[in-house]
């Protein structure tokens, strides 16, 4: 046995003081991309939300499909945090690190707190392999280690003996090895087997050599952890949830965009056409909707960017409605054609997951620097109604509400997800279905008095006449047209008139609406704390941990964009201090000086990563102690 | 609607805006009246354009119309057929439209062969911005931005779609108004995507750009109508022929002189598209240029195919339901 330890009942976080009153855990896997680190982690965050906790993930991959095994841009890593009573976040600093590789741990060990818990694939530590991750020397043999609790564990020869009577081939074994981990973790959070293995049943069972394998090393890597009695006070400290009665799935912001999507046809009884071409991190959501098999929703794998919106605008004329996908530079193509929905006022939905940028950037890593371009990246006076879901389960309802919207002010909606909220998971209160809004549109059907710019005296939405009706027969377009007969106009004042009827559609968004209230905190005091898209759970997090410390600090997380929330500028008003954390360099808070001519301070990152809960309550102390 | 359709039940009350004399009026009749003999009720027939000169072609018709963004009415229509397959999609662009802007949205509605009727009106200039040559241009055409003479070799239509994998695809003139609707009404009952090149004369940019063979008078001389099962002869009397050799895929000219073309010339295929390919190509002094359906070889629709595959039925709130609930849920109580 190459097993070695100081000491077999790993006692993990005793010494922390930090984190000792938190029921929360954060775990980290990391390995090489073709080690199954996504496929491990996403088994380990499903037994935990059965397991009755509260759960933030974070996939973190390379961009590359499979890079040369061993080195350190190859590495996937993923990480996520539970307990209870509340997660926010997939978590500062990580409990336990698993790393699979050289790589793994050279790329992932700076995110382990003092005093946590290392386990490595020893059978992974050889000179090759910690030569290709770019150490000089054995990375183990590093006295820097001591400052963590390091269980080293040869992971690939285990799974080796578990499988060898399955008769899978060493590839076959190989690729086991994350199983094993898995049953490792399971034993150590004191979790049941019982999903992953029917799971592994369903998944591989055209290749029953592969399921077989699998399933020996899970079961393996389990019994492994029983025997040792690896970190068996584990399981006792994360809580349980505090969440609300009703049943629950986990989800990802794509997931939860694809049944949104499938919520909007379901409550309009439209058609919806997602036309889209293939984009890292918005691929997903083409995948996701296809598997509906046409019920409802019918996709287009256009052939580019461009016909992919043009296409969604063509099948709303027809009477569907249309909607695309994409990120930033796809969104950037799709501009001009945004422009033709804007001025024909059509319903569309397009949806940007944002990237790092500009141009392919950090294809696999989030940032919300797109939110200037949602609002001002066309030509010409275009205003479009703006949606930012907070959470990944936020999309279903983003989703939802776009459609509302679209189809109510014939008017083109922009979500702006992100690549941390499109792959994150957390656990979803799955709606009844008979809560959700009807969305059937109002179609024209009544030839007297119609011309296609026929306004709704209180939306200001164009009467929506679909080809195929009888007696409609109209003409529409990019060119203006005239208020009074939907006509081709060139004349100056109607331009006016109708320039302001697009701007004055989309600020009646607006009515009826609640205003915005914080989300957390007073509704007055020393700060407030402004966020919008996928920061919410550092922004929420870092404010609960200032206010339990008595700082007088609040929260407020704009949701619309465009237009801007009722109540907005009233409630802001009422703090000494506004601080906008956001990733990108600063453009929710050149909005609220410009609109508001409010003293907004920004907080900015762009590292492709999320904000941590740390850095944002840095801040936010700084400008109290101003 | 019962009654017989006229042009007129396909002609809007807004007054055209093409210069006078534009080959384009002759092309929106025509258009009109195959409409009207087709049948179908203005309220199921749509026109689709992009930007030019020829994407004005949708306020002309009195059906449901959308003008567009330059180069992207493919695209456009194609969404336009996933949401209503029912309707009878008509997509109208220039040379400029469809070839250059919009090319690649061209070569993929023909490639996926979506029933659409695309109405390429080619006078191989750019009317719209005044007069600068276009991908069909003839190399050395003068223009405000080539003002020495263009160097670009230009692109053919027919040649374009037939390596597009186009099923159908045809040419015309606006000056034949008894050979443009037949052409038309061959498109449309053709169940896929469907090009027509239509051969148009721009009298303000590029006059005259088809030279005779637009001409009534010298048009039987330049141009040979191929038709299937026919052989290919051609000529006021009907006295030049042209033999496809098929293992060079070149063709060569046959006159009387040496007995009856039609006993010699080859008897033309529509559905060969080899054949396709060898009167498309053709070139040279003397060469006729070949109007008619060139090619016509029925392929799987792509709406069709697709509505195989996956039937679309609306979504019900009892499917939605069953979606929310796939997967691993759990309960938590109180």
């Amino acid at each position: 046995m190459s097993f070695e330890s100081r000491d077999m009942n790993i006692q993990v976080s005793q010494t922390d003081n930090a984190r000792a009153d938190t029921g929360r855990m954060v775990v980290r896997f990391a390995g090489d991309s073709g080690d199954g680190v996504q496929i491990l982690g996403s088994e380990f965050a499903k037994s935990s939300a059965l397991n009755g906790h509260d759960l933030i993930t974070f996939p973190d991959f390379p961009a590359e499909i499979r890079a040369p095994v061993g080195t350190t841009f190859g590495v996937s890593a993923y990480q996520i945090q539970f307990g209870g009573p509340l997660v926010l976040t997939h978590g500062d600093e990580v409990d336990v690190l698993i790393a699979f590789n050289p790589a793994a741990l050279k790329t992932n060990l700076h995110s382990l707190r003092v005093g946590g818990l290392l386990i490595i694939d020893e059978g992974a530590f050889t000179s090759r392999n910690y030569k290709k991750a770019g150490y000089e020397g054995d990375p183990l043999d590093d006295e820097q280690l001591g400052k963590y609790q390091m269980l080293k564990i040869n992971i690939t020869e285990r799974t080796h003996e578990a499988v060898e009577a399955t008769g899978a081939s060493k590839k076959q074994s190989d690729r086991a090895k994350n199983f094993w981990a898995l049953g490792l973790v399971y034993w150590m959070f004191g979790r049941k087997r019982q999903g992953t293995l029917d799971w592994i049943q369903s998944k591989f069972a055209k290749i029953e050599e592969v399921a077989a394998a699998n399933t020996s090393a899970l079961n393996a890597g389990h019994a492994y952890g029983e025997t040792m009695e690896i970190g068996a006070d584990l399981a006792t400290r994360p809580q349980q949830a505090d969440m609300p009665a009703g049943t629950y799935r986990a989800i990802t912001g794509l997931d939860a965009m694809s049944l949104g999507l499938a919520a909007a046809a379901a409550c309009s009884g439209l058609k919806v056409t997602y036309c889209s071409y293939p984009i890292t991190p918005a691929t997903g959501l083409l995948h996701g909707l296809a598997k509906f098999k046409g019920k409802g929703v019918v996709t287009f794998q256009a052939e580019d960017e461009i016909a992919a919106v043009a296409a969604a605008i063509g099948a709303s004329f027809g009477g569907a409605l249309g909607v695309t996908g994409s990120s930033g530079p796809g969104i950037a193509l799709k501009a001009e054609a945004m422009g033709l929905a804007v001025g024909a006022e059509l319903p569309l939905v397009v949806i940007n997951v944002q990237r790092a940028g500009p141009s392919t950037g950090l294809p696999t890593k989030a940032e919300q620097a797109d939110l200037l371009m949602a609002l001002y990246g066309r030509h010409g006076e275009s205003p479009c109604a703006i949606i930012a879901p907070a959470t990944p389960a936020e999309c279903f309802q983003a989703m939802v509400e776009a459609a509302r919207i679209a189809l109510k002010y014939m008017t083109p909606v922009i979500v702006l997800a992100d690549g941390y909220i499109a792959n994150a998971a957390e656990p979803w209160q799955i709606p009844d279905v008979d809560d959700l809004p009807d969305l059937a549109p109002d179609f024209r059907t009544d030839p007297e008095g119609f011309h296609p710019f026929v306004r709704d005296d209180k939306t200001l939405a164009r009467a929506w006449a679909v080809p195929g009706t009888p007696g409609l027969e109209h003409r529409i377009g990019g060119i203006e047209r005239s208020a009074d007969s939907g006509h081709i106009s060139y004349e100056p004042e109607n331009h006016q008139q109708m320039t302001n009827f697009r701007a004055e559609k989309i600020a009646r968004i607006n009515d009826g609406q609640p205003p915005i209230t914080p989300e957390r905190g007073k509704s007055s005091g020393k700060l407030a704390i402004v966020g919008w898209g996928s920061t919410y759970g550092a922004i929420n997090g870092a404010t609960n941990e200032m206010i339990k410390d008595g700082h007088d600090v609040a929260h407020i997380h704009v949701r619309q964009m465009s237009p801007l929330p009722p109540g907005f500028e009233e409630l802001m008003r009422n703090y000494d201090q506004i601080l906008v954390p956001e990733m990108n360099m600063g453009q929710l808070v050149k909005l609220i000086r410009a609109e508001y001519l409010i003293d907004a301070k920004g907080l900015n990152q762009v590292t492709g990563k999320p904000f941590k809960v740390a850095a944002i309550k840095a801040a936010a102390l700084e400008l109290l102690e101003k | 609607m019962n009654q017989q359709l006229t042009a007129k039940d396909f002609t809007t009350d807004q007054e055209v805006r093409w210069c006078p004399g534009c080959g384009d009026y002759a092309i929106v009749n025509a258009v009109r009246k195959t409409l009207a003999s087709i049948g179908t009720a203005p309220s199921d027939v749509a026109f689709v354009s992009g930007i030019g000169c020829a994407a004005r072609f949708p306020y002309y018709i009195d059906s449901y119309g959308f003008h567009t963004v330059h180069g992207r009415a493919p695209a456009v229509a194609s969404g336009l057929k996933l949401a209503n397959p029912e309707l009878d999609v008509w997509v109208v662009g220039g040379d400029g439209d469809f070839l250059s802007i919009g090319g690649n949205h061209l070569f993929h509605a023909l490639r996926r062969n979506i029933d659409l009727n695309l109405l390429l009106l080619n006078n191989a200039i750019y009317g719209l911005t005044k007069g600068q040559y276009s991908p069909t241009s003839k190399p050395g055409t003068r223009s405000p931005s080539t003002p020495v003479g263009s160097v670009d070799r230009p692109a053919d239509a027919v040649l374009f779609a037939l390596g597009a994998g186009a099923r159908f695809i045809a040419r015309s003139a606006d000056t034949l108004p008894n050979h443009l609707p037949e052409v038309l009404t061959r498109a449309h009952a053709h169940k896929g995507a469907s090009l027509v090149e239509i051969l148009q004369n721009c009298i303000v940019y590029n006059d005259g750009v088809w030279g005779g063979l637009a001409d009534k008078t010298t048009t039987q001389e330049l141009s040979i109508r191929v038709q299937h099962g026919e052989p290919l002869v051609y000529g006021k009397d009907m006295d030049k022929g042209l033999v496809i050799d098929f293992t060079s895929g070149n063709v060569s000219l046959i006159s009387d002189a040496d007995g009856p073309v039609a006993d010699r010339a080859t008897v033309y295929d529509e559905t060969s598209w080899v054949m396709a390919n060898a009167v498309a190509r053709m070139a040279g002094d003397n060469v006729p240029t070949a109007i008619g359906v060139i090619y016509c070889d029925p392929a799987d629709e792509y709406i069709s195919s697709l509505n195989d595959r996956v039937p679309y039925q609306p979504m019900q709130k009892s499917d939605l339901k069953d979606l929310l609930f796939a997967g691993g849920t759990w309960d938590r109580e109180d």
